[in-house]
């Protein structure tokens, strides 16, 4: 099954020069090496600051653009790997082993199974 | 044609190796994570490296040094020397190829008494044991019982962490403890079985593999362990299992033991419990689960309903409710009572079980009185008992069973 592990920290802390920080960044370079090697990677990018970016809706056909979101919150969703995994502890455990899992927070989210039936409200 | 081939063995020992590879990891490496990270790595090693240099002889070890030599060159190359440095060191110390398949079964039972320890909780037990012995997913263990993934996930994250904090050690269990850990042991085997064989919703498939695993299990663990009572929940799992085709119709409705199909009933498992059962007893190593086997034997073995030894069926019980006393075993006997000497004295039975309390919420008590009162021609008080039963029941196949039998009384 494939999993997204999306990552989120806050970049105050992520770049503020600690020496803990200053670790991690610098081991985050090979990951992507890492999870080739041990045949879980799929895909992954990092994102660039939320004031980079756009939020934009289309409602009754008309589209409107804002900029933003701006951060309310400490914590921003700063990148996204999508891994392959046998199952969700082996997501988790994957997941744990990345460096920004020490500084932020790391939400595993299993990709949809379009075979299945959507869930229902 | 060699890749085919490499393929084929490849997913061959994915099927039949894993789960052992994975248990002398944990045992080589020290920890649950650790030898997961290997095993998939040994894996992946097998899949680039079978189809160019031909398939090993011996599956099992070449994973097993496979995964172990990945794991010291990254731990080498994660730059934290001084932080490994125990490991490493005793990583350092060859690997004994285990000649003998008994040593690699001995890793299997390492890890079911880890994954069983007492200072888990329950339903952590089952989660881990289901997932780290049994090869199960963890979405597979969430639909089997209902629950969401993460929860599941959870509760093996939170069972791994505490076998690593509490250092629970890796190894089955001396003389002096064995009894009781067993014990553990078994109650998580059985909670898996009848999980599997009792409940009626669910993915159907799913339900079979999780008795199927129990049975694996217990397998394992009577022959290795040699105690009685693992083979008497072996025997008292096969009996079961040996019915299972006849407990329910086409319509998945409940068919009471009465009225079963007995030539549906796997005799070949019936056969192989009944020696298990017949060699406790004359070694006297008799204990609650072959009690219930040999109760279960009794039903299994009778011609017919109506041939049933319920003499011999009280008596299994008086001597189960000595060993293991429990209100749900005193009710059983109490409704044998009533199939030897009638449904008069089997509702006596049942009202002085019942008084002992501890039966108020369970849903088979109440059916029980109601069966007596309703042959007894006493359809008010049935239909009373008929109700209580149904407010209680969970199951769909039951309750669609206590509705027929109430309505049959309604329309009198």
């Amino acid at each position: 099954m494939r999993y997204a592990c999306l990552i989120y920290y806050d970049p105050r802390k992520l770049f503020g020069g600690s020496p803990e920080a200053q670790a991690a960044l610098e081991q985050c370079e090979g990951y992507d090496e890492t999870l080739k090697e041990s045949g879980h990677f799929v895909a992954a990018e990092a994102l660039e600051l939320p004031e980079g970016s756009m939020t934009l809706t289309v409602r009754d056909g008309k589209m409107s653009a804002v900029d933003g979101p701006f951060m309310e919150t400490r914590d921003m969703l700063g990148g996204i790997i999508v891994i392959e995994a046998a199952d969700l502890n082996e997501a988790v455990r994957v997941a744990g082993g990345h460096p920004l899992a020490k500084i932020g927070a790391i939400e595993v989210r299993p990709v949809v199974d379009f075979s299945t039936p959507p869930p229902q409200f | 044609m060699a890749v085919t081939e490499a393929e084929r063995a490849l997913e061959a020992a994915y099927r039949t190796e894993k789960r052992r590879v994975l248990a002398t990891l944990i045992r080589l490496l020290g920890g649950f994570d650790a030898a997961e990270e290997a095993l998939h790595e040994a894996f992946a090693a097998a899949a680039q490296r079978w189809p160019r240099e031909g398939v090993p002889q011996n599956p099992y070890a070449w994973l097993v040094s496979a995964g172990r030599f990945r794991t010291i060159d990254r731990w080498r190359r994660e730059t934290r020397h001084a932080a490994a440095l125990p490991d490493l060191l005793a990583l350092a110390e060859p690997f004994d190829e285990p000649a003998m398949p008994e040593a690699i079964a001995d890793d299997e039972l390492r890890l079911i008494f880890t994954c069983c320890h007492p200072a888990l909780p329950p339903d952590q037990r089952i989660a881990l044991t289901l997932r780290e012995v049994g090869g199960l997913t963890t979405e597979e263990i969430a639909r089997a019982y209902f629950a969401t993934p993460p929860t599941i996930a959870q509760r093996i994250v939170r069972a791994k962490a505490r076998i690593r904090d509490e250092a629970i050690p890796y190894e089955v269990p001396g003389r002096a403890d064995l009894v009781e850990r067993l014990e553990s042991v078994l109650r998580v085997i059985y909670l898996v079985f009848s999980e599997g064989y009792a409940a009626t919703g669910g993915p159907a498939l799913t339900r079979a593999d999780l008795c199927a695993e129990a049975i694996r299990l217990a397998r394992l663990v009577a022959e290795l362990t040699g105690e009685a009572e693992a083979r008497g929940l072996l025997a008292l799992m096969l009996i079961n299992e040996a019915r299972r085709p006849s407990r329910t119709d086409a319509a998945g409705d409940l068919v009471l033991l009465e009225a079963q199909d007995r030539t549906l009933w796997n005799r070949a498992m019936i056969a192989e419990a009944g020696e298990m059962i017949g060699s406790a007893f004359a070694r006297r190593g008799v204990g609650p689960y072959t009690l219930q086997a040999a109760i279960a034997a009794m039903h299994a073995e009778a011609p017919d309903f109506a041939g049933t030894d319920w003499q011999a069926i009280v008596s299994l019980y008086d001597v189960l409710l000595r060993v293991d006393p429990s209100p749900v075993a005193a009710l059983n006997r109490a409704a044998a009572i009533g199939m030897r000497d009638g449904p008069q004295a089997g509702l006596a039975a049942v009202d002085a079980v019942a008084a002992g309390g501890g039966l108020e919420a369970y849903h088979l008590s109440h059916a029980a009185r109601a069966d007596f009162l309703r042959r007894l021609g006493r359809t008010v008080e049935a239909r009373t008992a008929y109700r209580k039963a149904l407010a209680l029941v969970r199951q769909d196949a039951e309750r669609r069973f206590l509705e027929r039998r109430l309505s049959a009384l309604e329309d009198q």
